[in-house]
């Protein structure tokens, strides 16, 4: 490979990984010596465990939905509508153009007291159908393409003519074979959901990234061990994906992400 | 029959429901007042001031992390794909930008504030080699700081979504070129880069729309210190100030208008690329 | 002197010995094709020509010099590749004119050896429109203007047809003979169509494993072949492993046949005796008289011809003969297969008889 090959990977290394070392570095100072102190600070606070476990139920209840929503659809798409793709996928793309901090002022305003009742404007899953939405470029993207890998029609077909109703054919025959696509785009929903900060935090409510964020204003060593955790999540839900997938290296785009 | 459009319905009330309503009745917002009035004063104060200043910064900064993203996610991809490049390269890189590319927002920030913070690491250790950085009028919390962290995302972004284009490349001209006489620039200026500028366009004008949706990684750092469209419309909806919350909505409204103008021109370059990676053999 | 000289090459990837030994003479203005099954080594010897690898030993010298070490834009050879080779950018005219602006030719003189190429490649209408709006065939007609454009010193074409329909290839390859003899330009063609290079070369190089197992005439290839491989590699034949009896003579299975070229073999050498099946004559026989009994298996039908199969002695047998003829002799109808006695090629028979990778193609 070209010297200057070389060179344009080497700053990208850098670049990327300075900053994860220097995170690392600051997370294990204590005082001037390295420990597990602010870990440790950070393990022992419940309301990390609180906001942790409220994230996680979040993005549980989002992936579900999202999967609910979206494999009966790209599978009717692709097995009878086809004309309706380009509208799902224009759809799916929309999040682009509203972006989170638009959609959760919209959200707020729409579904205030008037609409909804109390105790859903107090509850956190007041978060999950917006978090649903902005899962839809992830579900389409990768849905899509695991049903686009299959022959539908001939394995619906087969399956009918073998004596199977739709709901078997759905359950044994096509989710298994689109299963890879599906679990990419929930452990890409998955991240989404934990370093999603913007709409939570503007809708009030306590989630692991706002937590995150409260503890930087206030706490530097327990931010930075955080900021590794949360990496760390990122990083397992990826390795997730490059597990389940049978084409390493070629995941779904991942267009996401907290910024 | 009737079965097929009970599949998607869901999908379709739901988009209607979570998206379409709330973006609408947002872009409706924007020309209302709180009685129910239809106003365009909330449209027109976007273009004074504070909010003027505010899309100024957001342009600035969305056009100078996708260019500078796009230039270094294309030069670092195109070396990782390279013909010439060792084959564990491709896959760690592409992995590490699915990462990078999802990591943004709060942690992101501190990941700089760790880095070139007032007591960050490179910052101490640019110190010891007698580079003061602020001194030198450098802040992580100001514009550019901004830019530096913001390219974090910006070029694994750029990594993931221009390597289909490099693969398109195929090899067979870089070899009819040199066969016909063609240097390594001769190449790239008549046939490589020509191939590759829509798609490299398209991919940075996405660039440019992430950036200017992003929200969580500058609230982080700058608490608000620099006016940007989404911080001012955090501000106005949580009410540190005293403003109309329509006033939010009209930003938003601006907001969109620019982003829907960045995709359709996607939109266009991406078709064009598309274009010439059809072949009729 | 020769003007292309490749000498004693030798190309290893790895622990893959790619190209083994080859030694390969072309005069001026000849046409010479590497001919052989996937894998033996002629793309890379192109390649290694063409300066796309670099020999691990040997050398490439045209007119004398030495052009090992030459980077491959400087060789001044022109390439037609097997496909996706243009330009999409560039148009078609845009595309032949691409070797001449890198030469900075004036603009007069290129525009004017484009128009000349287009037309004898016979694409004036064309000329304006992209490579995505052409279909194969054209496309590599624009290819091939593209590389004599720059009036190369060798012509070099790596399986240029091996992506087109079967129509557009046999038109294509005849019009490619045409232009090369028009200009007189010293081309190196490979493939793995022996129908292809016998058609159109002066000379064929037969490959296998990275070794030539014979050069020659097309005519010569087809009609003596040296080695098994060649006599399978090249049309069908039919093989017949036979013990030399007396003077002329073999005997297969019991049976004498008359075969001249097993003059000169030892009574007793098992070999191999190769008959092409249109030298063989069929005729009804109950006895097998004279010739290799046996009954008719199966007819294939090749249009004027039909390939009549029939087993004699175990032995599958293909002979080609007239369909009127061949209505006569049905399935299951016993005969008997004679062929002239000069016609059949003898061969030692080897440990291992060379198959080919693929198996002749049954035309």
């Amino acid at each position: 490979m070209r010297r200057s090959g070389w060179f344009w990977l080497s700053i990208g290394a850098l670049y990327f990984i300075i900053p994860l070392a220097a995170t690392a570095e600051f997370s294990f100072k204590d005082g001037y010596s390295y420990s597990f102190a602010a870990y440790r600070e950070i393990f022992d606070d419940p309301q990390f465990r609180d906001t942790f476990f409220l994230s996680l139920k979040l993005a549980i209840a989002t992936i579900i939905v999202a999967l609910l929503l979206f494999i009966p659809t790209v599978y009717w798409v692709h097995l009878r509508l086809p004309r309706l793709r380009p509208a799902v996928q224009f759809i799916s793309a929309l999040p682009f153009v509203v972006p989170p901090i638009v959609l959760i002022v919209g959200i707020l305003y729409v579904y205030n007291y008037q609409w909804v009742p109390g105790k859903y404007l107090g509850s956190p899953y007041y978060l999950v159908p917006g978090y649903v939405v902005l899962a839809f470029p992830f579900m389409f993207f990768a849905l899509d393409n695991a049903f686009r890998a299959i022959d539908v029609h001939t394995l619906t077909e087969a399956s009918q003519s073998l004596g199977a109703g739709w709901t078997r054919t759905l359950w044994r025959v096509i989710l298994p074979n689109i299963s890879t696509g599906a679990i990419a785009a929930a452990f890409l929903t998955f991240a989404l959901v934990m370093g999603e900060f913007t709409m939570a935090s503007l809708a009030l409510f306590n989630t692991f990234p706002t937590y995150i964020n409260y503890i930087g204003q206030t706490k530097a060593n327990p931010a930075a061990a955080l900021t590794i955790i949360s990496f760390g999540i990122t990083w397992l839900a990826l390795l997730g994906i490059l597990l389940v997938g049978r084409r390493p290296g070629r995941a779904a785009v991942q267009v996401g992400g907290a910024r | 029959m009737p079965l097929v459009w009970l599949g998607v319905a869901p999908f379709f009330a739901w988009a209607l429901a979570f998206l379409l309503v709330p973006a609408g009745a947002l872009l409706i917002g924007a020309f209302r007042t709180q009685d129910g009035q239809f106003t365009s004063e909330f449209v027109r104060e976007i273009f004074k001031g504070t909010s003027l200043e505010a899309y100024k910064k957001s342009i600035e900064i969305s056009l100078i992390t996708a260019l500078l993203g796009g230039a270094l996610g294309f030069l670092i991809a195109y070396a990782a794909l390279a013909p010439g490049a060792p084959r564990i390269v491709r896959p760690a890189l592409m992995t590490f930008s699915g990462v990078a590319a999802n990591f943004g927002g709060v942690p992101l920030a501190f990941a700089f504030i760790s880095t070139l913070g007032t007591v960050g690491l490179a910052t101490r250790a640019l110190d010891q080699l007698g580079i003061n950085l602020y001194d030198h009028g450098f802040t992580l919390f100001g514009f550019w700081g901004l830019v530096v962290t913001y390219l974090y995302f910006q070029i694994p972004l750029m990594i993931l979504v221009i390597s289909p284009a490099i693969d398109g490349l195929k090899g067979e001209w870089r070899e009819a070129a040199s066969n016909l006489g063609a240097t390594s620039t001769q190449y790239w200026r008549h046939v490589g880069l020509p191939v590759l500028l829509p798609s490299i366009l398209g991919s940075m004008v996405l660039l440019f729309g992430g950036s200017f949706a992003a929200y969580a990684t500058a609230y982080s750092l700058t608490s608000g210190h620099i006016a940007l469209v989404p911080l001012q419309i955090g501000e106005l909806i949580n009410g540190n100030i005293l403003s109309d919350p329509h006033q939010a909505y009209a930003l938003a409204f601006g907001m969109v208008i620019v982003i829907a103008v960045a995709m359709s021109i996607y939109f266009v370059l991406d078709r064009r690329a598309s274009r010439w990676r059809r072949h009729v053999q | 002197m020769p003007y292309l000289e490749l000498q004693q090459l030798h190309k290893e990837f790895g622990d893959f010995i790619a190209i083994e030994e080859l030694d390969l003479a072309l005069e001026g203005g000849e046409f010479l094709s590497l001919l052989g099954p996937s894998g033996c080594g002629k793309t890379t010897a192109l390649r290694i020509v063409a300066g796309f690898e670099r020999p691990t030993s040997g050398r490439i010298v045209v007119e004398g010099k030495d052009l090992t070490h030459v980077p491959p834009n400087h060789r001044d050879m022109g390439m037609v590749f097997q496909a996706y080779s243009l330009f999409p950018n560039m148009n078609a005219q845009d595309n032949v004119e691409f070797g001449l602006r890198v030469r900075r030719k004036p603009p007069s003189d290129r525009k004017r050896k484009v128009a000349e190429l287009i037309e004898l490649v016979g694409l004036s209408e064309a000329a304006k429109r992209y490579p995505h709006q052409l279909s194969g065939g054209m496309q590599q007609r624009v290819a091939l203007a593209r590389a004599l454009a720059i009036e190369p010193r060798v012509l070099l074409l790596d399986e240029p047809l091996s992506a087109l329909d079967a129509l557009v290839r046999v038109q294509l390859r005849e019009e490619i003979r045409r232009l090369q003899t028009q200009l007189g330009i010293t081309t190196l063609y490979v493939t793995h169509d022996q129908e292809e290079a016998l058609s159109i070369s002066d000379r064929v190089a037969v490959l296998t494993q990275g070794r030539i197992e014979q050069i020659g005439t097309p005519a010569d290839i087809y009609n003596e072949p040296t080695t098994p491989f060649v006599a399978e590699f090249i049309g069908t034949m039919n093989r017949l492993e036979a013990t030399v009896t007396d003077d002329g003579e073999v005997d297969f299975h019991g049976t004498r046949l008359r075969v001249e070229n097993a003059r000169g073999h030892q009574s007793g050498e098992r070999v191999l005796v190769l008959v092409r099946p249109e030298t063989l004559a069929v005729q009804e026989s109950a006895n097998g008289g004279g010739g290799l009994g046996g009954n008719v298996v199966a007819h294939i039908f090749l249009g004027a011809t039909t390939r009549v199969k029939i087993d004699a002695a175990g032995q599958e047998l293909s002979a080609d003969i007239p369909s009127t003829r061949a209505a006569t002799l049905p399935v299951g109808a016993r005969v008997s297969a004679t062929f002239p006695a000069e016609s059949a090629r003898v061969l030692a028979l080897e440990e291992k008889p060379g198959s080919p990778a693929t198996a002749p193609a049954d035309r």
